[in-house]
């Protein structure tokens, strides 16, 4: 197969590849980048396990070919947690247990904190709305609702 | 003050909502899931499905396939048998059970769509899906048995011809006098009912990573599993490794919830092929792999009978349950557990003394249907709870008062049930109490009623459970199953003074690991973080039966009890050598060795550990210490346990478009002694979910070809977050008296109650219709369909 190659940005640093065009992003970042804090549950763009940032906004990465990322500027788990970005969402997700497994955990995080961007101060069901694309079987969501909400009340609206 | 045991001290942990440490690793994307393993000269292996539920593999063409780039291997059924035996799921507890061998890949037919038939070994999994599309299998299709219904009739195809029928099992439960029961009850009421043939959708799909090393004749298993030392078990036997030369590892395991403990004929094709090429080779499924082959739960067409007093005592109960579980029984553990349970299960909140109770189980060509989390109950727990709000109707009171009416009062504990259950002590009135409360419940109905003047239909629905837990060997060991009821407990003193524990029950995001590092903390007397607790690994950790069944907190609890005790004292007399004073003169408490009667510090427990270690030569010349202690545990006292509870739905249905909204969910549970709310609280609402789905939303449907339709995430519904509604928890404590720790368990409980609570608000806002729905799930369509069937048929009568 032709190699295609693409130059993108990855958690702020420069990535030059050569890829198969069907390459799709979250193997582009899991298994070339072995950034494996993004996880793969359906591969039909369904599940939001594969959550992360394109150019500032939310992706599913196993829906996204890895040569539409060219130019771009990807943020992943990985990246967000190193700059502290995810910080107050992460303790408050410790606290209050919103995680079982853990295999949703980087898609609920990367998604909440959009949220939290656009709406700093959601309502239990716009939360709730907000997150029905990510799919979690461990918790009920009920835990993650609670979570969510309790960084929108501890927060200045300036935050992030 | 010495009356007060360790886990009731001031300073214990037990009974506190302490975060899990392990969920920081998660929280930072550090998780190390199987598929994120990448190893030396690592393959990939894809498998070429069968497309057919029913069919004669006539030929299989390779030679395309085997030419193309990056191509290993590409290996047929028949290939493999000398590398790996088939397997039969029948146990003999299960008296007359059949279901016939079964091999890893198919060989000359094929059983259900899905069914693996080669296997394509690549230098990437996407080389090995291109290889699979130039693999051409020429079939002769049969026609396949899809309808449970029909499966047993005389012009239907025998699936298993060698086995005579397609009757894989059967039982009966007679007790009392059914006959005269029903003869005396003033009301009688028939029901028919559908519980869904669901599957676990767990976030992260089953995978495994074999790596055989002929060097030493060692296979090293990374797996998603739940039991880790039944696998390593069956990787010896089956693939013919001696057993100390298994090593499996199952580091974190994106959701399981029974569905990662069965056997897979990918699973161990994928080991087979590691052992027959020499390299690590990892078998990731893939979403719509994962819809065909992860053992499918439920499936269950119950008829039911109930025979009730005028006043609104049960006299009786009927029952007769058909199941559909697939073109073999699951192995190790069989596909009859569940309606085995489902006919013992049924009615156990209640007191009645009449029993009948018919099971079916049957082949067909579908994939293959065994354990997922909460094995029977909510099957058992919907029909019971139906029933008696049936009940309640046609006598004329409010379902809490027919709950209330016929509980088994407390003081018929310990109780053994008409189904041949035996409770040692349940709170069912106190559970309710406390739900009524929580609910506010006189308001609630005033809500109702309120809301139907203005053409609001709400419904409130009411479900007691009963839960097993805590399995014995009653439940596998003793039907021939190489599945360890016991758990095994290693507790290290480092020479820093802290503890490790490798212990057997694992860690599947249920807490497992933070609560046993509660238990001995609290056991040991030495703060929390200085406890480190290791699972998953069969190399480190003591054999045991890992996590199913509720048992991870009520055997491992336990186990890691006797383990910290069995230290301590250890730890005192070494401690009491080093300071010249007797043993039991000594504590520990908060980390440091303090006098028993008062607490006077005398030194810490590092510095124990430091002599104990590094300066023996200061102790007595006969002197030994033994800082590694291992206990075993396995409950005795009774088969399995029982917890119980209560589930409250309050939901509303749009009349027009059928659609429920989900208001609010309450659970009371009553799971003996508490280790920690928080966790329990969140088994509870996970659960609570994973019930709601089949009542309203999941469903593996089937066409008339046995083909699955509802196979992507596109199509069969799972519950996210905007459709699910707040639910609330509370705890009643009744611990069990048969272990030290009192803790029983509580993985099954949400979803034992939660589709029952559900289908019964369903009916209770269709009430103002005279609609009911027995068939689930509930869909738009089917409380539609309800509903207009009830006004087509009042306007006929009118008429």
């Amino acid at each position: 197969m032709t190699l295609v190659k693409i130059k993108l940005a990855v958690n702020g640093e420069r990535i030059e590849a050569e890829i198969e065009p069907r390459l799709n992003l979250a193997d582009f970042l899991r298994q070339r980048l072995e950034l494996t804090g993004t996880h793969v549950g359906c591969e039909h763009g369904v599940c939001g396990a594969c959550t992360i940032r394109l150019n500032g906004d939310i992706a599913r990465s196993c829906i996204t070919l890895a040569v539409q990322a060219d130019g771009a500027n990807v943020e992943t788990i990985e990246g967000l947690v190193t700059s502290e970005e995810l910080k107050n969402l992460q303790d408050e997700f410790y606290k209050k247990n919103a995680l079982q497994c853990g295999f949703c955990t980087p898609g609920m995080l990367i998604t909440a904190a959009e949220l939290l961007k656009k709406n700093p101060k959601p309502t239990r069901n716009q939360i709730r709305e907000y997150l029905s694309g990510n799919y979690c079987r461990c918790t009920g969501y009920h835990s993650i609702v609670d979570a969510i909400e309790a960084v929108s009340l501890t927060r200045g609206s300036n935050d992030v | 003050m010495s009356n007060i045991s360790h886990i009731d001290l001031p300073n214990s942990y037990i009974g506190r909502s302490v975060p899990r440490p392990n969920a920081r690793r998660l929280l930072e994307g550090r998780g190390r899931f199987t598929d994120d393993l990448k190893l030396p000269r690592m393959l990939h292996v894809a498998y070429y499905r069968s497309p057919y539920a029913h069919a004669v593999i006539k030929n299989i063409d390779l030679t395309k396939a085997i030419e193309l780039d990056g191509i290993v291997a590409v290996v047929k059924g028949e290939d493999l048998v000398k590398y790996c035996d088939p397997w039969i799921g029948v146990l003999s507890h299960f008296p007359g059970m059949k279901s016939p061998p079964q091999f890893a890949l198919a060989i000359d037919r094929v059983l259900w769509q899905g069914e693996p038939i080669v296997a394509v070994v690549a230098e990437s999994r996407a080389l090995a899906e291109d290889a699979i599309e130039h693999i051409e299998v020429e079939f002769e299709a049969l026609e396949p048995v899809v309808n449970p219904e029909t499966a047993l009739e005389p012009d239907t195809p025998i699936i298993h011809r060698e086995l005579g029928s397609n009757l894989m099992f059967t039982a009966d439960v007679n007790s009392g006098n059914i006959d005269e029961a029903f003869n005396r009850a003033d009301i009688v009421i028939e029901e028919t009912f559908h519980y869904p043939r669901h599957t676990c959708v767990s976030l992260e799909p089953r995978v495994i990573l074999a790596d055989y090393d002929r060097s030493e004749e060692r296979l090293t298993v990374y797996a998603s599993t739940q039991t880790p030392y039944q696998m390593q078990d069956i990787y010896s036997r089956h693939l013919k490794i001696p057993e100390e030369n298994v090593r499996v590892i199952a580091n974190d395991v994106g959701g399981a919830f029974g569905m990662k403990l069965h056997v897979y004929g990918d699973d161990l094709a994928t080991c087979a092929l590691s052992k027959m090429l020499g390299r690590p080779i990892k078998f990731t499924a893939d979403r719509l792999e994962s819809f065909v082959t992860d053992v499918h739960a439920r499936d269950h067409r119950i008829s039911a009978r109930i025979g009730v007093t005028a006043e609104g005592d049960i006299l009786g109960m009927d029952i007769d349950d058909l199941t559909g579980v697939g073109a073999y029984s699951a192995y190790p553990r069989t596909s009859v557990v569940e309606g085995a349970q489902v006919i013992r299960i049924m009615g156990g909140p209640y007191r009645f003394n009449n029993y009948r109770a018919k099971l079916n189980v049957v082949f067909q060509n579908k994939n293959i249907m065994s354990q997922y989390r909460a094995v029977g109950h909510p099957i058992a727990c919907a029909v019971t709870e139906a029933m008696i709000d049936r009940a309640a109707a046609k006598v004329g009171i409010d379902p809490v008062e027919m709950r209330k009416k016929n509980y088994v009062t407390s003081e018929m504990y310990p109780h053994t049930s008409p189904t041949g259950y035996w409770f040692e002590e349940l709170s069912h009135y106190e559970c309710l109490d406390r739900l009524l409360e929580l609910m506010n419940y006189t308001a609630l109905r005033a809500e109702q009623t309120e809301c139907r003047k203005n053409g609001v239909w709400r419904g409130i629905g009411f479900a007691a459970f009963v839960e097993i837990t805590n399995p014995g060997p009653a439940f596998y060991g003793v039907g021939g199953a190489r599945i360890s009821s016991q758990d095994g407990c290693v507790l290290r003193l480092e020479p820093s003074g802290r503890v490790r524990c490798m212990i057997s029950v694992n860690e599947l995001g249920q807490g497992t690991e933070t609560v046993i590092a509660q238990v001995v903390a609290s056991t040991l007397g030495i703060p929390l973080d200085q406890v480190r607790v290791i699972t998953g690994d069969t190399e480190t950790t003591p054999h045991g039966g890992a996590a199913w069944a509720s048992r991870g907190a009520g055997i491992g609890g336990e186990v890691a009890m006797l383990a910290a005790s069995s230290l301590r004292k250890n730890i005192l007399k070494l401690a009491g050598t080093i300071l010249q004073a007797a043993p039991d003169s000594l504590d520990i408490y908060d980390g440091n060795v303090v006098d028993h009667k008062d607490r006077t510090e005398r030194l810490s427990v590092s510095e124990v550990a430091r002599i104990g270690y590094f300066r023996p030569d200061t102790l007595p010349e006969d002197f030994q210490a033994n800082l590694n202690v291992i206990e075993h545990y396995v409950p005795r006292k009774q088969p399995f346990a029982f917890t119980n509870g209560i589930q409250g739905s309050y939901l509303e249905i749009d009349r027009d478009t059928g659609i429920v909204k989900l208001l609010k969910h309450w659970v009371v549970e009553d799971c003996g002694r508490v280790l920690n709310p928080m966790l329990v609280a969140e088994q509870i609402r996970g659960g609570v979910v994973q019930g709601i789905g089949p009542a309203l939303f999941e469903e593996c449907v089937y066409d008339e070809n046995g083909q699955m339709i509802s196979g992507t995430m596109a199509d069969y519904l799972v519950p996210m977050a905007n459709e699910m509604p707040d639910i609330v928890v509370d705890h009643i404590e009744t611990p069990t008296q048969l272990q030290e720790l009192g803790v029983k368990g509580v993985g099954e409980a949400g979803t034992a109650g939660a589709s029952a609570a559900v289908l019964n608000a369903v009916n209770d806002a269709l009430t103002p219709f005279g609609a009911v729905v027995t068939t689930m799930p509930i869909t738009p369509e089917r409380i539609v369909e309800a509903i207009e069937k009830k006004e087509m048929s009042t306007h006929e009568l009118m008429n």
